[in-house]
Parts: structure tokens; sequence; C-alpha cells
């Protein structure tokens, strides 16, 4: 193929001086299903690249003051797998249960899904609607990288692998009685992009007549993982009925914007899709099927 | 091009030290370097399953993963799953079940299934069905396949009861008395 060296630093430290020395023609891989692609199909170059799944620091999942960590290590099997996340951030365990096949959810990281800047990565989706935040390390110090700032444009990272580590994800540990749900429409069960897919996060008031916070964040509807601003906002502004629900995801499919696609199939029938699912998703979360 | 760099592996249960270029993928160090071509190149893009190997017990697709990502690590080829000329119980189930039909998906598929049932001595269809869901099978012979992991699972299932009580077992077969 093409690169020139291959490096498995330590630690953080060591990576960067490495991708210094390389001088923008080094980039970091964790699990690399995407970039060794890109790599071999020459859509990316690099002389060295900087393997960064041994380094400790990044391995492992974790709760501390009120926030839940996912190291750059992390895969996808493993977050999946994670009772913690399966726990308190359902949406993301099934999302990363959702992406590829067994052997590329066991090589390839939540972090790469990120920074591969697809929009309709099933990783990334759900961590849009948990409002997570990157950490990324350079020589220049350290940053904290919002979700909604993460993405350039299609599968371009507002994190420069040539320059900058990124160690790890955290969002805020979502709160006793937050549910959190994933959903998927794609033509096959594995092995197959999604036409559409979205988490949904939803705070309900102590009282249970009211919504207190709403997040959906969709894919690929947009260049990037999309949030529903105004579907979130129209339910957190009235008591729940299935006229509110309704509401939201008839909102929520106007805000969208997916392109129609020989692969995904056309504009209309994937906004029909978005008010479709995600009815059925909010309705599950409430335990309001019927209706 | 740069030079070569060594690298230790343990090939199916035997540690190695190969010399290889930095850009070697793993699936070409099995099957170029070390004649181990039980390994299949199918599509080359991470789709299709047929070079998964297991790297330190999880199925990977060796196609997509960097020799020296693998430096240190322990791999299992389909080379290495017969013990002293006796077939694996994957590979006696896809035998007696008729589960193989032009081949090449095969050893991709038993070493999915290998790390299946590894994992879970039990598996219910629907498990299995996610297990090889990353391996295609273009002679789409699932329904075979599926039923060999599972007749597989009871075998081994079988091995481990005999392994855990061979005394009893032992005895069993002394006094049995047949008609």
């Amino acid at each position: 193929m093409n690169w020139k060296a291959y490096k498995r630093p330590e630690g953080v430290a060591e990576a960067l001086t490495l991708l210094e020395k390389a001088a923008g023609r080094g980039r970091v891989i964790a699990g690399g299903t995407d970039l060794i692609l890109q790599l071999r199909q020459r859509e990316r170059a690099a002389d060295l690249l900087v393997d960064i799944t041994g380094i400790d620091t990044m391995k492992g999942i974790g709760e501390a003051d009120g926030w839940i960590t996912i190291g750059a290590a992390v895969t996808h099997a493993e977050a999946a797998d994670s009772s913690l996340l399966r726990r308190v951030a359902r949406a993301l365990a099934e999302g990363c249960g959702q992406v590829g096949a067994p052997q590329i959810r066991n090589t390839a990281t939540l972090m790469g899904n990120v920074i591969s800047a697809q929009p309709a990565a099933d990783g990334a989706v759900p961590l849009a609607a948990l409002e997570a935040e990157i950490r990324v390390v350079s020589t220049a110090g350290e940053r904290w990288v919002p979700m909604d700032e993460a993405y350039l444009d299609v599968g371009r990272s507002a994190i420069d692998a040539s320059r900058e580590v990124a160690t790890e994800i955290r969002f805020r540990k979502p709160a006793d009685g937050e549910k959190t749900r994933f959903f998927r429409l794609s033509k096959r069960k594995a092995l197959s992009l999604p036409v559409l897919n979205g988490a949904v996060s939803i705070l309900p008031d102590p009282s249970a007549q009211r919504i207190r916070r709403a997040r959906i964040a969709l894919g690929p509807v947009a260049a990037r993982p999309f949030r529903a601003r105004r579907a979130e906002a129209c339910l957190e502004t009235a008591a729940i009925s299935p006229e509110l629900i309704d509401e939201a995801a008839r909102i929520a499919a106007e805000e969208a914007n997916p392109r129609t696609s020989l692969l995904r199939g056309g504009a209309p029938y994937r906004k029909a899709m978005v008010e479709l699912f995600l009815t059925r998703t909010i309705r599950a979360m409430l335990a309001m099927e019927r209706g | 091009m740069a030079g070569e760099v060594k690298i230790k592996l343990r090939f199916n249960g035997v540690w190695r030290e190969v010399e290889t270029r930095p850009d070697r993928i793993l699936l070409d160090l099995l099957r170029e370097e070390l004649g181990l071509t039980g390994t299949k190149k199918g599509c080359e893009a991470g789709e299709c399953g047929a070079c998964t190997v297991l790297m330190n017990g999880r199925a990977i697709l060796s196609c997509l993963t960097p020799a020296l990502k693998a430096d240190g690590a322990e791999i299992l080829t389909i080379e290495g799953l017969a013990e002293e000329g006796n077939l694996h119980p994957l590979q006696q189930a896809f035998l007696e079940k008729g589960a193989v039909q032009c081949g090449y998906c095969t050893p991709g598929m038993v070493l999915a299934a290998k790390a299946l049932l590894d994992a879970n001595p039990t598996p219910s269809v629907e498990e299995v069905k996610r297990a090889i869901s990353g391996n295609l099978c273009r002679c789409t012979g699932y329904t075979k396949i599926i039923q060999a992991v599972r007749l597989a699972a009871e075998a081994l299932r079988g091995d481990q009861r005999r392994k855990d009580e061979p005394a009893e077992a032992v005895k069993q077969a002394k006094t049995a008395v047949y008609p």
C-alpha cells in the first residue's frame, strides 16, 4: 500500500511528537476500517500511521463527576456491550450495535465513527442526541469540541487527524428517568448503510404530564448528524398527548433535508419515514404505543 | 520503499517472528508470506467477511488490518482449527450438514461461528444469524450454515460434558450392558 511507517505509541505525548515530526504527512489510526480503505483507494495519503489503540488512558468507558466518558480506543462492540451505557444511554449502545457487522464492530472505534464524519453514522447520531463533546489534544493544548461543531462537511471532520489526537468522548450522564432510544431503517440488517437513523432522548417532568427536555438527532438527512431543534422545542411546550407527538414528528420531517438518492430512496419517502419512525419511537418511550 | 520491520505474532498457537513491509495488510501477510491461503481474499473492502480471522479471540477482517497492528497478537486462521488431523466440531458439522457449496466463504463463516461459540455455547438461530451477519455466502447457503453452527454447538457441549465428567462417562461406558 502506501505508508512508510506504522507506530504504536504508549502515550498521547508520544503520539503528538510523532505527528509533529511527520509535519502533516502523518495520520492517527484507530480501528482503521475506514482509513485503510481510503488509503487503499487513494482518497487519502499518509507516510506515517500513528495507532493510538494501545494507549492505556484511551481505553475504557467510565463515569465520573456526572459525566460519562468513552476513550478513543473503545470499539463499537465494547460500547454496545457496556452495561453502563446500556443502562444510562441505551440509544448509544443500540446504535453502536448496528454499525457494520460483528467484525467491523470488534475493530472500529466509536471515536472513529465521529471523525469519519459520515452523516449516517450509527454511533455518532446518538452522540449528537446526547450532546456529547470530544476532547482534542495537540501540541498547542487541548480543547473540547461539541458534536455540533465536529463536522465541516460530509466526510470532513473538524478534528485534524494529521496534527491532533482525539482522546475521549464525554456527555452529561442522563438524569434519572431520562430515556434514550435509537431507531434505524435499512435494506439489510447488517453491512448496510441506513436509509434513515435517529436517536431520541426524553426527560419527562416529575408529574409525567410534560416533557422537560427532548433531544432528537437524525441521519442521514443533512451533511452531518442533524438536530431537529424545532421538533424538540415543540415537545417541550405542551402537555404530553398523541397530538403533540404527531405534531413534533411532522415538524421534524419538515426540518429534515434528505437528498433523493438511488441508494437510500426519494426525499419525500425519507421525510415520511422521519415522521413515522419518530412517532413510533417517542410513543414507545412514553409508553403510548396505542393511539 | 521503506525497509522491512520485524514483528512477532502467535499464528495458530505458534509464536513466529516475521519481517515485513510497514504497509503490509494482515491478509497478505497470511497468504503471501506465511502461505496460509485458507483465509480468503474477497471484496478487500470490509463487506464480505471472507478474510475473517480471530485476533485475540475476536473475529476481525484481515483485509482491513495492518499487519503491524497485529504485532504481539494471537491470530487464529482456519488452518489452526483441526487438531492432530481431527476436524474441529465446526468443520465436522459443516461437512455433515452440507453447509459448503463453492466454499469460498466457508473459512470466514467457520471462524465467525467459532468466535460466537467460544462466547455463547447455546446460541439461538437469531444469535447465529447475527454472528455471521458480516459474512456473505454468494451461493446463499445460509440455512445449512446456521444448522451446522447449531449442530457444532451441540457437539461442543457434549465434549464439554465429557471433559467435566470423564470418570462418570468412563464408568458408564464400562458398565453399560448392550443388548
